[in-house]
């Protein structure tokens, strides 16, 4: 469907090239300093109305979008959907398509299954942000810890990243992956056999590796981004237990220790203290995991301003 | 009754030096092959087939006509009158049905549902267990006698080797074909999709090739042991086809078919999330399609089948996992082949006609049919191999509207089909 005048879907990282998701950080960076201010609105969006449309948990997520979109005075509508519309008897795209019929200027969707957003931005008038879908992309998390990147090491080209853990069920390591590669880092992933399939190797076309060891990908990086295990998943069996994944797998001072010394440390959250990351290396200065939710809702200022019209900065 | 089709181009694969023939059909038999020009008895009606291909009524190993239980899907009406509209004269519908087709009663239904429909011939597949559960035998020799030309559990394969072989030892006796979809549901369970780059690029659970290849192998190992005739239902991928290859080398008795789909789609379709392209077997990458094609080359791939599998706009309009899997096939099956492998020189009209029409009626024991020889019964189908044509969802006589090819340019359809020498479609 032909979108109004410059509305644009933010779908996935891997449809963007790197000038646009170089101008989407620029444009937040612009819009940091409104979220430090004591008065924390302004007028950008007034008048624009963006639904969070979410059929999945979320706390971090979908409060970041909301303060994101009343910090910018449009007006946000949540709805939370526990379980699928089909429940009802309805299905998702005719749940879509009543919300476009109200003429909303963006709907923010998160669902369980890879591909809703993909879906829904083809029957919408509205524009479609992707606030995550199944394990394919989270591309404002790969954003805002692109800025958090930015920020800590004042450049992303060059870089060292690894990411460990879960990736085969991941679409935070999906997005960061295509982010970081698309704009010069070299990403190494590293997890259990069963979670990061040889075949991750040709994602992209250069700059990712899969490594054997979770100590080949921290040893000399500059980044080590952690991931969620998702404990709902233990039923598949993809490794024996939690005590043993987080003998062999979770991140300690010890592994850490492998990384550069100024390495710093990230996780989408929610953290399973324990389990895939120590409760020393969660709260050291070396963790930059509440900047990461910091830095989200600028992010989220600068998705919802592009998608619903916004010029990018130019840096 | 007389019809005389004349001035076409013959092909029947049994009589390749009979090009130049025109066929004179008399009370649905095919009686007598005329030089162009020879006098022809009088009283007959004419069908000019100038410049069109005349070639014996093609034969669908595999489709769904959802017909009892699904008639929100399709009726065998509907899925006949698709059938003709894409060139087939005859369709092997598969038992998964609700109630399931295990039984004499449930497959004379079916016959009689297509007789009164009146456009192409049904010969139904039963279930190899009852309510295609994998466990008790239903009851083949009662089914064959009431007209069933096979025996499958299609989507719901026997998974127990133990009662796999026992069936093929059972079917053997009523000398019908067991016919698998070869998957190992302990690799393929909650997948979408191919597994592979594309899966994991898109977030979607992949189903592994290795999941049909162990099926495949495992199926030919019993065939040989048993003797019975296994045949494999939409072969997909490279392992399946190389271990058919080495089976018929060594002279066992397996057949197998390919889809249109197969044929022309890798899993890079999936991209867009569209769900027409999910179905099972799933479309697989290009190492895949390029052994489908050798497979289709070289003669270890026996037919074409479409595993028209319709589904309700509703149940498709869904998430990507949650979708059912399928697509409709019967009326866009033929044109893929005339634009895919005929005119990109992969094979020959003849061998075309061969996948088509002869080697299914070998595979399923269908007398008289396979061919236009003197004798045979009068299906036809008409083809004009240069027509350029669109396809589109809107104008399908299916139920339903499932298919990924909506919109898409073809070179080569059926312009008319007869059954039992009784014009049932014509453009």
């Amino acid at each position: 469907m032909e979108k109004p005048y410059r509305r644009r879907d933010l779908l996935g990282i891997r449809d963007l090239t790197a000038a646009e998701i170089n101008g989407i950080l620029d444009t937040a960076e612009n819009f940091r300093e409104i979220n430090a201010r004591e008065i924390k609105k302004v007028p950008t969006l007034r008048g624009k109305t963006v639904i969070n449309l979410f059929f999945e948990n979320s706390t971090r997520t979908r409060t970041s979008f909301e303060l994101a979109a009343k910090r910018l005075s449009a007006d946000a509508v949540n709805i939370s959907v526990s379980s699928s519309s089909v429940t009802k008897g309805e299905t998702i795209l005719d749940t879509a398509l009543n919300l476009d019929a109200m003429q909303p200027d963006c709907i923010v969707v998160r669902h369980s299954s890879a591909g809703v957003p993909h879906q829904l931005a083809k029957v919408s008038k509205a524009a479609i942000v992707n606030a995550g879908d199944g394990a394919n992309e989270h591309p404002t998390q790969a954003l805002l810890d692109a800025m958090t990147i930015r920020e800590h090491k004042k450049k992303i080209k060059g870089l060292d990243v690894a990411i460990v853990g879960d990736i085969l069920h991941s679409r935070v390591a999906r997005s960061n992956i295509h982010l970081l590669t698309k704009l010069g880092a070299k990403v190494r992933v590293a997890g259990p056999g069963t979670l990061v399939p040889g075949d991750f190797q040709h994602l992209v076309d250069k700059g990712l590796e899969v490594c054997p060891h979770v100590e080949d990908a921290i040893l000399g990086a500059d980044v080590v981004m952690i991931l969620r295990i998702q404990r709902e998943r233990q039923d598949s069996a993809y490794f024996p237990t939690l005590r043993e994944y987080s003998i062999h797998y979770g991140l300690t001072n010890e592994r850490l220790d492998l990384a550069k010394k100024d390495a710093i440390v990230l996780h989408p959250g929610p953290m399973n203290r324990g389990i895939e990351i120590s409760s020393d290396v969660a709260d050291s200065s070396r963790s930059l995991i509440l900047d990461q939710v910091k830095y989200g809702v600028a992010v989220r200022m600068a998705v919802l301003y592009l998608s619903t019209g916004g010029s990018m900065v130019s840096a | 009754m007389r019809l005389l089709i004349k001035n076409g181009h013959l092909i029947d694969p049994g009589a390749p030096e009979n090009t130049g023939m025109s066929v004179l059909i008399e009370n649905g038999e095919v009686t007598a092959w005329l030089r162009h020009g020879e006098p022809h008895p009088e009283g007959c009606e004419v069908f000019d087939a100038s410049g069109l291909l005349v070639a014996p009524g093609f034969i669908d190993l595999h489709v769904h006509l959802r017909e009892p239980g699904q008639e929100h899907k399709e009726t065998i009406a509907t899925g006949c009158a698709a059938a003709v509209a894409g060139g087939w004269t005859s369709v092997c519908p598969m038992p998964n049905t609700n109630p399931v087709n295990d039984n004499a009663a449930i497959t004379r239904y079916m016959i009689e549902q297509a007789e009164r429909a009146g456009l192409a011939k049904v010969f139904p597949i039963g279930a190899i267990t009852k309510s295609s559960d994998g466990s008790e035998l239903a009851e083949m020799g009662e089914m064959k006698a009431a007209g069933a030309v096979a025996v499958s559990d299609d989507g719901r394969p026997v998974p127990n080797a133990g009662i796999m072989r026992r069936a093929m030892q059972y079917a053997r006796d009523f000398d019908l074909p067991v016919i698998d979809h070869c998957e190992d549901k302990s690799l393929s369970s909650g997948g979408v999709m191919h597994e592979g780059k594309m899966s994991l690029l898109l977030g979607l659970k992949g189903m592994p090739a290795l999941a049909e290849d162990l099926d495949a192998v495992r199926d030919i190992i019993l065939a040989k042991e048993t003797g019975a005739h296994i045949h494999i239902a939409h072969v997909s991928t490279k392992g399946a086809i190389e271990a058919i290859r080495r089976a018929k080398n060594e002279g066992i008795n397996v057949t197998c078919e390919v889809t249109p789909h197969h044929f022309t789609l890798t899993d890079k379709a999936v991209e867009g999330y569209d769900t027409n392209t999910k179905m099972a077997p799933p479309l697989r990458s290009e190492e895949h399609l390029e052994a489908i094609i050798e497979g289709i080359k070289d003669g270890t791939i026996d037919a074409i089948a479409t595993d028209h599998a319709p589904h309700h706009a509703d149940e498709k309009a869904l998430e990507y996992d949650r979708a059912p899997f399928g697509i409709t096939g019967l009326e866009t099956g033929v044109g893929l082949a005339l634009t895919e492998l005929v005119h990109k020189g992969i094979i020959s009209l003849e061998r075309l006609v061969e996948m088509c029409s002869a080697n299914p009626a070998r595979i399923f024991h269908l007398e008289k049919r396979g061919s236009l020889k003197p004798g045979s019964i009068a299906d036809v189908t008409i083809i004009d191999p240069e027509m350029k044509w669109t396809y589109s969802n809107a104008d399908s006589r299916s139920k339903s509207r499932n298919s990924p090819f909506d919109g898409r340019n073809f070179n080569g359809r059926v312009v008319a089909t007869m059954v039992c020498g009784r014009v049932v479609y014509k453009i």
